[in-house]
Order: structure tokens, then sequence, then C-alpha cells
């Protein structure tokens, strides 16, 4: 009988990041089909019909659907078996990241901050960035696979409002990073938010927004609520695909939150493209390997 | 929305005849480049080894593979323009270049070189690659190999579009529009969240 190895987990994080890059969630191709269908501006329909298309051909050839890459972002979820030695299992992502970038071949974007080097290899000091999260309930290792693209990476923001602020300097910060983006993060994408927590947890939140597949409400209505808001805000401002105006900006806002201090009311946004990128696998204690998005 | 299919070189006076919201699907020879490419040119005063006169350029960094026979392309898409806004005058004036080709577009300052020399600005749709990459047909010729992949990348395209003109020739951004537009309706949009 087969095993959980590192070897195996490096093998599953070279496929995961070769996978998000070629194969788009169903979830994001139906938002971007729906989309299409409800744009009424001549422009923006067009530019709809142009991602559609392309995700066809990416589809039709085995293409990467977009050229850049991006940074390699994996979350882990570890639950009750197969029991992992963590270290190992971080060593094993970045293996696995490496040989990805090296074996399909593909363009690497990782840079050293200051010489700004490229080992052309999508690793280096810190990366691939990896968030670990424990879950008791899960009866598998869980890898979810983001490659985020820089476009929309760059697009991101933190702020730290007050509390007396309240919750409308939440939604206003968020409306205005959106349509102060313009075209920059190709939309239209997935804008992930993050409400509540410490400056650090207040951004991993709207990182995690953005990994939920299109449109998966919060399950608290009151959150649920204020991603309906924030997206019908969005959608009315007619930035639209790639900020050349229209009537969809974007595909839908998710809301994730935490607990914050009584003196503190953070919020993040993490802007995501319209090539919301990701890839999942669930290994099993016996080694085998499920995939999924 | 007018639609216009191309033949790389442009001229001059076609190239003015296009106005914002124009579809334009090009043929012919384009040639692609970004940052480092640039700085090379003009900061560093590197004379281009190829005349890019008439020609589109693409802000891009390709991904391809070097073989016996020539370079392949694995997968060619489009870079955010607005970094290399301050090589638009020197690409128009002193290269001849027709057409900037990339996303996000440039800043109000490039509509006057625009008009002034007679080139527009033509949107692609950022992360649609593999369509673009398709619409490759070969790439020709790599200058300044040392440089890649920030080289000057020499492309025979086929259909290569749809491409929208963003900025054109008669001091109009559709960026800019827009831009203006969104933030007129901003306060509506407060009012309405009580905000």
């Amino acid at each position: 009988m087969a095993e959980f190895t590192y070897q195996l987990a490096e093998d599953v994080a070279k496929e995961l990041y070769t996978r998000a890059l070629k194969v788009l969630p169903p979830d994001v191709r139906e938002a971007l089909q729906r989309a299409e269908r409800r744009e009424t501006q001549p422009i923006a329909k067009t530019n709809l019909q142009t991602i559609l298309k392309s995700i066809a051909v990416s589809d039709g050839q085995d293409m990467l659907v977009c050229q850049d890459t991006g940074l390699p972002v994996y979350m882990v979820k570890i639950g009750k078996r197969p029991v992992v030695d963590g270290a190992r299992l971080a060593e094993a992502l970045a293996r696995g990241t490496r040989r990805a970038t090296l074996e399909h071949p593909f363009r690497g974007s990782s840079t050293h901050p200051l010489t700004r080097e490229n080992p052309q290899t999508s690793i280096g000091e810190g990366l691939p960035v990896i968030h670990w999260e424990f879950d008791p309930r899960a009866e598998h290792l869980e890898i979810l696979m983001v490659p985020k693209g820089s476009g929309s990476e760059n697009m991101s923001a933190v702020k730290m409002c007050t509390p007396a602020e309240g919750q409308a300097a939440v939604k206003r910060f968020v409306i205005d990073t959106v349509t102060g983006a313009g075209g920059n993060p190709c939309p239209p994408g997935i804008i992930g938010v993050g409400v509540g927590g410490t400056f650090e947890l207040v951004a991993m939140l709207a990182k995690k927004a953005i990994a939920r597949p299109v449109g998966r409400r919060n399950a608290d209505p009151a959150f649920a609520q204020l991603e309906e808001d924030l997206e019908e805000a969005i959608n009315s401002s007619g930035s639209g695909p790639m900020g050349l105006g229209g009537d969809v900006s974007t595909l839908a806002v998710h809301v994730e939150w935490a607990y914050t201090h009584i003196t503190q009311n953070p919020v993040a946004v993490n802007t995501q493209c319209w090539a919301a990128r990701r890839a999942r696998a669930r290994i099993r204690d016996d080694g085998q390997v499920e995939y999924g998005f | 929305m007018a639609t216009h299919t191309l033949d790389t070189p442009l001229d001059e006076p076609t190239v003015r005849s296009l106005h914002v919201g124009d579809a334009v699907t090009l043929s012919g020879r384009l040639f692609g480049l970004r940052d480092k490419t640039l700085i090379h040119m003009f900061d560093e005063r590197r004379e281009a080894p190829v005349d890019l006169t008439g020609y589109p350029v693409l802000h891009t960094a390709p991904s391809l593979r070097q073989t016996d026979r020539g370079w392949e392309k694995i997968i060619v898409g489009t870079t955010t323009s607005t970094r290399m806004d301050r090589f638009t005058a020197p690409l128009l004036e002193e290269c001849g270049v027709r057409a900037i080709i990339g996303k996000a577009g440039l800043y109000q300052a490039s509509l006057e070189p625009m008009r002034r020399f007679g080139a527009c600005y033509l949107a692609i749709v950022g992360g649609a690659a593999a369509l673009e990459t398709t619409q490759i047909e070969e790439v020709e010729r790599v200058y300044w190999p040392h440089l890649h992949p920030e080289a000057i990348y020499q492309f025979r395209v086929k259909g290569f579009g749809p491409l929208i003109v963003a900025m054109d020739t008669h001091g109009r951004s559709l960026y800019e529009e827009v831009r203006q537009r969104v933030k007129r309706g901003l306060p509506g949009i407060y009012e309405r969240y009580g905000l």
C-alpha cells in the first residue's frame, strides 16, 4: 500500500503550480461567462469575449492562462491524518515550486528586493509563501496553491481605520482602493477584503478571501450583506473590464473577518485579476491524492 | 464601434484616422520590449539595432525557448504600460513608433507627443496571453538577447487583437474619461450606502 511521503508532497506541489497556471477554476469561468452576458457596453463586451476566447485557447492547446506566473502562495490545512513534519513539508513545497518552474519551463518572477537578482526558480528567501491552518475536523492534508499575479497584487492596500470611523470607513476604503486602481489589476476579478484582526492578520484574511470560490458568500449574514453592498457599489462605478468602462468591474467581493482590538478597525484589500487561478489537492494517509479547485 | 483591419508598418494618416473606442486588428510585424529595453535605449543611449519606424511596439516579457531552429514561443503576454510612460516621447520622436500596445494605459502627458508625432495607444486585454500567443505566428528575431526576457523581440503576427484605441492623436484618452466618470459618480455611491 502506498503512503504519504515528502517526495509525494513535492510532486503534488509541482503539479499544483502547473495546474493552477493552466486550468482556471469552473466557478471563475462561469462568473466570466455571466459577466459577458450581463455586460451592455460594447468595448467591455468585446474585452470579456476576448477573455473567454483566451480561456478556450489555453484549454485547447494546454497553455498557461497568463504569462505572469506570479509569486507562489500555498495554503496548507493540516487535519488529523497524515501526521506531518512541518519543516520537511515546507521544504517539499519549495522543491516542488522550483521544479515546476524549471521543468515546464516558465518564467520565474521571484526577485531579491535590493539587488533585484532573479534566480528564475520562483523561490528564494521567504518564498514560497506558506500559510498554515490547523483544523481538527479535517480528515486529510489539504494544499491550496494560488499563483498571485503582480498587476493585481500591486494594487492591494491596508488601512488601520479608527473605531470612531466605523463601518463606513471600511466600506469607503474598499470602494476607493478598487475604483482608484482602474485597469491595473486586470478587472473584473475577485476583491478580497479582510476586516478586523491585527496589521498582518487583516492582510492574510484578504488573501484568504481571494482564494474562495467565486460568489460563495460569507456564512455570517452581516458579512454576507457587506459583500453584497460592496459588490454592488463597485459594479455601479462604471470602471469596467480593464478600466475601459462597463457594467462589470468585479466578479465578486469576498470578506473574511476576525476579532480586533477595542482601539482598532483594520481593513485590507487584496485585488485579484480575472484570471483568478488556484488549484487544490487533498492528500490522504494512504498517499492517495485528489485534485480539485 | 468602428473596426479596422490594418497591416504594419502603419503610416501617419492611418494612425491619425483612428479614434478612441475604435477596434483594431493588426497583421504583419511588431516589436516587443519593456522596462529594461527602454532604459538601455534612452537612459544608456544605445541605438536600437533595428529600425522601428512605422511599427507598433508591445509591452511584453515573453517566455521563449531557444532551440536549434531559433526562438520558440512558450507564452507571450502584456504588462502594465504606466511604468514605461516616460519613454513615450523618445519612442515616437527618435524611433518613429506609430503605436504602443499595452495594458492600463499611459498618463495624460503622453497625449501631446501622440498628437505631435502621430501615434496612438492600443489597449490589449491583460491576462489573455494564451490568445495573444496564438496570434503571434513567429518570433522572427531577438535583438539584444543578453537582455532577455527584456530584449527587443521581432514578432510576425496575424489578426492580432481586437485591440481598443484607448489614446488617440486627437487628445483623447479613454482611461482618463472613464476615471473622471467614476470620480463624478463616487459621491452618489457614498450617499447610497450612507458613507
